[in-house]
């Protein structure tokens, strides 16, 4: 079985400020983290690995500085990693990022299964999962909470869904995107940490890609963002101390009229 | 003008290309790809050779192209012949939209059996109905609903392209958008027509609800965007508006899919979906023990609500992830959604402030949910909580 895991560098929007005069995101010294979700997407893929064989191999598109989760993803067990970076891609949106990291897999060959977290925390978009899938023209499965079965040609898993659970059986290759709620993430071992140190991990630009210019980056996103602005929090609230007994009557009065009664 | 070639010198005559034609424009004479007047130029076959031997060119791009695309498409979501209510509040949406251009607003619905649904969209603003119904349309399948979306959408030409944020919504629209090659926006809180361009404005929080982006498609068409759920307005319905209902013609090659349901469990009754609840009592980090929950989970019965929980309660084990509230769990939009021992970081914000009504109990004066909840009680949870439910009890008897 081989397995893909793709993987992309965030900063921790939790410790993401606000520069209150210029409505700006405050960026340094905001540390870089692996996509929490994505842990859950490489556990996925390794729990399968261990259990069929095969590799797991990391990939993430970004600057030079994004080889860091690469190793991160290997100290807690991939086999490989390849970083996807070029200056060319800068400024992608979620179609220049799918077709590159497409284009990718594709280059690599004989890949049986793409698993990605179900979203990163910065765009928080869950697009480039389903567009990967469009791009190798692979069937997909998408918020995967939990992965049934699987074999060398078919995959059954639990697709969670408003109300409910879809279980879903794909033919093989296939992208999934995977959910917290499908596994524990494995901490990294002692020799995951050295491998990470060795590895050498190839960075595969767009001309090794034979991507045209305007399929990467910038000039191959239809999509701009053209204002950002930080969204008004108005606090014009009510707030009451005192009693609890009293303030638990000023509850229920507020609770009155509304649907809860 | 655009045109397709298939370069005779390139072309094996592997016929990958005929299945991958939605139209069914391709025959292979001669082991060679030959195609007909039915091709409509999707680039469908382009990306199916492995050989590169079949071109596209755009020639004139720009304006001209752009111009020949007008009004919106809503893509109807449905589970069990019943239309979801995000579908509604995207026509209402679409409504307001096209008033301020004149243009149209019509409706996709892929179903087993439409039943009345098809004049009840009409009702709700759409001008037309597009309807396919078959045995295999009965469950959401992306294969066959995305291609189906493709070629009309290639077809009528819509400026805009519209669908819910919901799990359907996040897995149709990006396989539609990057086969049309344009450009998606996720879960949209605010859309508007750009008074001088007339492209679409389409509004999203990102970097988890630190910032509000505005983005634009500008040069591909159609502007594809999912619009978050109990966001927008529904229109009252209208009985007495007009619309057209127009069968959309399907082939077993569009039906077709390497994906099948086996399966849909429902929730067990009592283990109510959060996002749907009308009343949410959420415990965080305050609640300290699982035990706790248990009043909570009193209080969320005497008011027919469901219990939801910050991403710390869910970390400590306290309370199962589904229920998780915020940027790593879901969205809840709940009439009332009583925060308890909760602090309110922006994490936990992004998933409940568009709640009707907010209010928050927590110990701490300082706790940022005090910023933004609309009624908030300084003290214990452990001692204001019990009184709650017995005045409650009380005013009930």
């Amino acid at each position: 079985m081989r397995i893909v895991v793709a993987v992309k560098q965030v900063p921790d929007t939790a410790e993401v400020r606000i520069d209150e005069e210029r409505g700006t995101l405050i960026r340094e010294g905001i540390p870089s983290i692996l996509n929490p979700f994505d842990e859950y997407a490489l556990e996925e893929a390794m729990r399968w690995r261990d259990e069929l064989g095969g590799t797991v191999t990391v990939m993430t598109m970004g600057p030079p500085q994004a080889e860091a989760v690469l190793r991160e993803a290997v100290s807690m067990g991939a086999d490989e990693a390849i970083l996807l970076s070029d200056r060319a891609f800068a400024g992608a949106d979620t179609w220049a990022t799918s077709h590159t990291l497409a284009k990718a897999v594709e280059k690599m060959g004989d890949v049986d299964i793409v698993m990605t977290g179900k979203q990163a925390i910065d765009g928080d978009t869950a697009q480039t999962g389903p567009s990967i899938a469009a791009s190798l023209d692979w069937p997909q499965i998408t918020f995967v909470g939990f992965v049934r079965e699987l074999n060398r040609d078919s995959i059954v898993a639990e697709r969670y869904v408003e109300g409910g659970c879809e279980v879903i059986r794909s033919s093989l290759p296939v992208v999934i995107t995977v959910l917290k709620d499908a596994n524990t993430p494995r901490l990294p071992s002692l020799r995951g940490k050295m491998k990470s140190r060795k590895i050498e991990i190839p960075v595969w630009g767009r001309e090794y890609l034979e991507l045209p210019e305007d399929e990467v980056g910038l000039d191959g996103s239809p999509t701009r963002v053209v204002s950002i602005t930080t969204p008004e929090i108005i606090s014009n609230g009510e707030i009451h101390r005192g009693d609890p007994a009293e303030l638990a009557k000023l509850m229920v009065d507020s609770l009155l009229g509304t649907e809860a009664f | 003008m655009a045109s397709i070639e298939v370069r005779k010198e390139t072309c094996v005559g592997c016929g990958e290309c005929v299945p991958a034609c939605p139209f069914g424009a391709i025959a292979m004479e001669n082991e060679l790809a030959v195609i007909s007047d039915e091709c409509t130029l999707c680039g469908a076959c382009e990306s199916s050779c492995s050989y590169g031997a079949i071109i596209i060119r755009t020639g004139e791009t720009g304006e001209t192209e752009i111009d020949q695309y007008s009004g919106i498409m809503v893509l109807a979501e449905q589970r069990d012949g019943t239309i979801d209510h995000s579908t509604l509040e995207l026509l209402g949406e679409a409504r307001r939209l096209a008033e301020a251009d004149g243009s149209s607003v019509s409706v996709v619905l892929l179903t087993e059996e439409a039943g009345d649904w098809p004049a009840k969209l009409i009702s709700y603003g759409a001008d037309t109905v597009y309807l396919a119904e078959d045995a295999q349309l009965k469950h959401f399948r992306t294969e066959p609903f995305s291609r189906i979306a493709e070629i009309l959408i290639i077809e009528k030409k819509p400026a805009v392209v519209l669908a819910a944020a919901t799990t359907t919504g996040r897995d149709l629209m990006p396989r539609i958008a990057k086969n049309l090659n344009t450009g998606l926006t996720a879960d949209c809180t605010e859309l508007a027509i750009d008074p001088e361009s007339g492209a679409l404005l389409q509004t999203r929080p990102a970097f988890g609800g630190n910032i509000l982006a505005t983005i634009v498609c500008s040069d591909t068409r159609p502007q594809m965007a999912t619009v978050r759920p109990r966001v927008m307005k529904a229109m009252d319905p209208d009985e007495n508006r007009v619309g057209v209902i127009e069968r959309i013609k399907l082939s077993p090659l569009n039906l077709e899919s390497r994906t099948e349901v086996l399966e849909f469990n429902p929730l067990d009754e009592g283990e109510v979906d959060i996002t749907e609840a009308e009343v949410i009592v959420s415990g965080g980090r305050g609640l300290k023990s699982p035990e706790n929950f248990a009043l909570l989970q009193e209080l969320a019965s005497l008011l027919d609500g469901s219990i939801g929980a910050s991403r710390a309660a869910v970390d400590a084990g306290w309370v199962p992830y589904p229920h998780q509230v915020g940027q790593t769990g879901k969205t809840v939009q709940p009439k009332t959604y009583i925060a308890c021992g909760i602090s309110g970081a922006v994490q936990h914000r992004v998933g409940m402030q568009s709640s009707d009504r907010i209010l928050a109990v927590n110990k701490d004066e300082t706790a940022p949910i005090f910023e933004f909840c609309d009624v908030g009680f300084v003290g214990d949870l452990f001692e204001i909580i019990p009184f709650v439910i017995k005045e409650i009890k009380r005013r009930r008897k």
